[in-house]
């Protein structure tokens, strides 16, 4: 419905306009857009999340920007409707896209049929009020200024007329990029979104036309907290895509008024993050982005896997009452390595769990047993060799296949092995004061040296004998069962 | 500038009189004297400034009213208005001259008029427009008392306005509810001139006055303001700021004041 709008066909068909007066002031010679002998293009505008493409320019030009302000009713949210202030037609506002050293040159139409006036604040001018002091416009008027883009980053822009919180909140925010001179690195897709706060007289998701309360705005409780001006505008059809292998641009800015974003996608770490917009400073390897109001960063990551990733303000009762979530549909080949997928649903695992608690305690140097429920053998039953080797298997493959590895052959150089191990077979009460003392220093094993730290194991002696009798009766090894009573006896030893 | 007018405003000055118990002249509403508190402020201002009793039309100038105007002074016809006095777009709902039309009901207020053809109106009535002062006085009254900031469905009415874009065609005037001085569609209609209507800034490019820093923008917008809550008054003041006095806008129209 939105249809692509070039500004250079915009239609004066407003009888009001009084015509762009210029600002009265002088500028210097080469920022005054009247005397401008830069090439003159005109910006082009997309509907969010839409974004123009890169500026492809080696030389500045005179970018001619024409922003129509228009007051409509909107949809806000399923039933809900709200009378929002645009730049363009669109919440948020339209994306501009220029290039450092541009002259730009804004022209603002405040439509006839708009109730009120309205100015425009670019935090990327340098100048009195970012423009708004320039470009306050009665409704039926056009005001008229420029500015040389002397800093590339991305920067929010938003109306200054008061009361402000009320004519940000009512949509009137957008972004405008300064490419650096060189350009960004280019990218797969770019995004535009955009985070604002609606502040309603009805609760969330009550339905009908919304009326704009000014005490929940003043004390920045808002009904909704929106991507790119209603809820579910990047949900389903119209979420974000992709495909696997891809890099995502995402422009995201908060308009605000009043609430830093905690801008997060769930199952993604950004890969690089280009901190409030600006451009020469990167963040790699990212988890969640502070935007705050009035700020914006540029998010990069890329897609190594399928599937949906929701993009959220981690603030999460906004996200999960008040409408900030959206989505990026990756869609491709998966990729096991990256990401299994579920692997298995099994019963409960609670033995394991034991056993991993035991060992994270031994990690902490805990010096006292856990007081782990443990399974005893019925009294006067002597358990199989299998019930020994299978219960030994577990507490390996939970305590000591990290280091040692599952098939029991270690890392050459770090961990040494425990299949066909010399060091194992040569000496049976050192091996077993091994899990329970630990072992610190240099040893040879089947001719090679190690030095490294094996930390005491916090296991019963059942639990240690059990594990040893795994240990030297697998991948080949024949040294033998270990029994309790030997544990026992070892452990009274080493105290 | 204004040497087109007629002279009938003359006949003001014989209107004036006693505000005793006479009742108001007709179509008009007393408001009594009392206290204006002015949205923005400086160190040494007053708190509050005086405003003598006055009457106020209880509705807006009609299209129909207007057109009797330009009859009577065909120098006010859109089609021989000097371009000093006003934008193109002046009476640009109307179909023609004297010809109203389909987008301007004869009992709907007039809009699209310059503040000088405002002027010219009110004195050739032998009226005159509202200060700033009178006006916020007048909307600062209730529905059932003199104080509507205390009267929740009174602000709820005034914030119901901003949320509903101006229609193509504009409702009857005085068709609202009338406040406790029995004016009408003061906030919730069209916006509507007032004599001094550029005394005041917020966020243009010039009014410094009283020593106060009033070319400030955004939410340097809210320096020197006694009160934030009154988003309305913010919102008035700022449509002000925004106008010259020859532009015409689709949701500004008027009505006339005098002094007893």
């Amino acid at each position: 419905m939105r249809s692509l709008l070039l500004a250079a066909s915009w239609c004066l068909g407003l009888a009001a306009l009084a015509g762009c007066s210029r600002e009265g002031g002088t500028t210097a010679a080469s920022g005054d857009a009247s005397v401008s002998t830069l090439p003159l293009e005109y910006a082009l505008f997309l509907p969010a999340p839409r974004v123009p493409g890169p500026v492809n320019r080696r030389h500045p030009a005179h970018v001619m920007v024409d922003l129509e302000v228009r007051e409509l009713v909107r949809h806000l949210a399923n039933g809900v409707d709200y009378t929002f202030w645009t730049f363009g037609g669109d919440v948020p506002g339209l994306f501009i896209r220029v290039r450092e050293g541009d002259l730009v040159e804004i022209r603002l139409h405040n439509h006839p049929s708009s109730k009120l006036p309205h100015n425009i604040d670019l935090h990327a001018v340098i100048g009195p009020g970012g423009g708004a002091a320039s470009t306050i416009t009665a409704p039926g008027h056009t005001s008229t200024f420029s500015f040389t883009a002397l800093h590339p980053g991305l920067y929010v822009y938003h109306c200054g007329t008061a009361p402000v919180p009320m004519h940000v909140a009512n949509g009137m925010y957008g972004l405008i990029l300064v490419e650096p001179k060189d350009g960004l690195p280019p990218v797969d897709h770019e995004y535009y979104v955009m985070q604002g706060e609606v502040y309603t007289v009805g609760r969330y998701g009550e339905e009908g036309l919304q009326a704009f309360d000014p005490d929940k705005a003043g004390d920045e409780r808002p009904a909704y907290v929106i991507f790119n001006g209603s809820v579910g505008s990047l949900v389903g059809e119209n979420a974000l895509t992709a495909k696997v292998g891809e890099t995502v641009r995402i422009y995201f800015g908060n308009g605000g008024p009043n609430l830093t974003s905690s801008f997060h996608v769930i199952g993604e770490v950004l890969d690089r993050v280009y901190g409030d917009g600006a451009t020469r400073v990167v963040d790699r390897d990212v988890q969640t982005v502070s935007v705050a109001p009035g700020s914006a960063a540029i998010i990069e990551l890329e897609t190594p896997v399928p599937g949906t990733f929701v993009l959220v303000d981690h603030a999460l009762s906004r996200a999960f009452g008040k409408g900030a979530l959206g989505m990026l549909k990756v869609t491709g080949p998966g990729n096991p390595a990256v990401y299994s997928g579920k692997i298995s649903d099994t019963e409960y695992g609670g033995t394991a769990l034991e056993v991993v608690a035991a060992h994270s305690a031994s990690l902490l140097g805990s010096t006292s047993v856990p007081s782990l429920p443990d399974i005893e053998d019925l009294p006067g039953v002597v358990p199989t060799l299998e019930v020994r080797m299978e219960r030994g298997r577990r507490i390996f493959l939970m305590a000591c296949f990290a280091c040692h590895q599952p098939d029991g052959r270690g890392l050459p150089g770090v961990f040494p092995p425990l299949a066909g191990s010399d060091f194992l077979k040569a000496n049976r009460e050192r091996a077993i004061r091994i899990p329970l003392k630990g072992l610190t220093g240099e040893v040879v094993v089947n001719g090679k040296v190690f030095n490294n730290v094996m930390p005491p194991q916090l296991f019963t002696d059942r639990q240690i004998a059990d594990v040893l009798t795994y240990v030297m009766n697998s991948w080949g090894n024949n040294f033998g069962t270990v029994s309790v009573d030997e544990v026992k006896r070892a452990r009274g030893e080493a105290k | 500038m204004i040497h087109g007018l007629p002279r009938a405003f003359v006949l003001g000055a014989c209107l004036t009189g006693s505000a005793g118990a006479e009742p108001p002249p007709a179509g008009m509403a007393l408001v009594p004297a009392g206290n204006y508190a002015p949205l923005f402020q400086g160190k040494n201002d007053p708190a509050t400034i005086r405003v003598p009793a006055f009457y106020i039309d209880v509705r807006q100038v009609t299209n129909a009213e207007f057109l009797g105007f330009v009859r009577a002074n065909p120098n006010w016809r859109r089609s021989r208005v000097s371009p000093l006095l006003t934008e193109t777009g002046y009476l640009g709902n109307w179909s023609g001259d004297v010809e109203l039309g389909p987008r301007a009901p004869a009992d709907s207020p007039v809009v699209l008029v310059s503040w000088f053809a405002a002027h010219a109106y009110a004195r050739w009535r032998g009226l005159r427009l509202p200060t700033t002062a009178e006006w916020e006085r007048a909307v600062s009254a209730g529905f059932t008392t003199e104080n509507g900031a205390a009267e929740p469905t009174y602000r709820e009415a005034m914030l119901d306005w901003f949320s509903v874009p101006t229609p193509l065609v504009l409702p009857p005037a005085g068709s609202g509810r009338p406040d406790v001085y029995g004016v009408r569609n003061l906030m919730d209609l069209v916006w509507e001139w007032v004599d001094d209507f550029n005394s005041t800034f917020v966020g243009g490019d010039s009014g410094d006055d009283s020593g106060l820093d009033r070319n400030l923008v955004c939410g340097a917008g809210g320096t020197g303001v006694r009160d934030f809550t009154n988003y309305p008054a913010f919102l008035r003041f700022e449509f002000r700021s925004s106008l010259g006095a020859n532009y015409v806008v689709p949701n500004l129209g008027f009505r006339c004041a005098r002094s007893p």
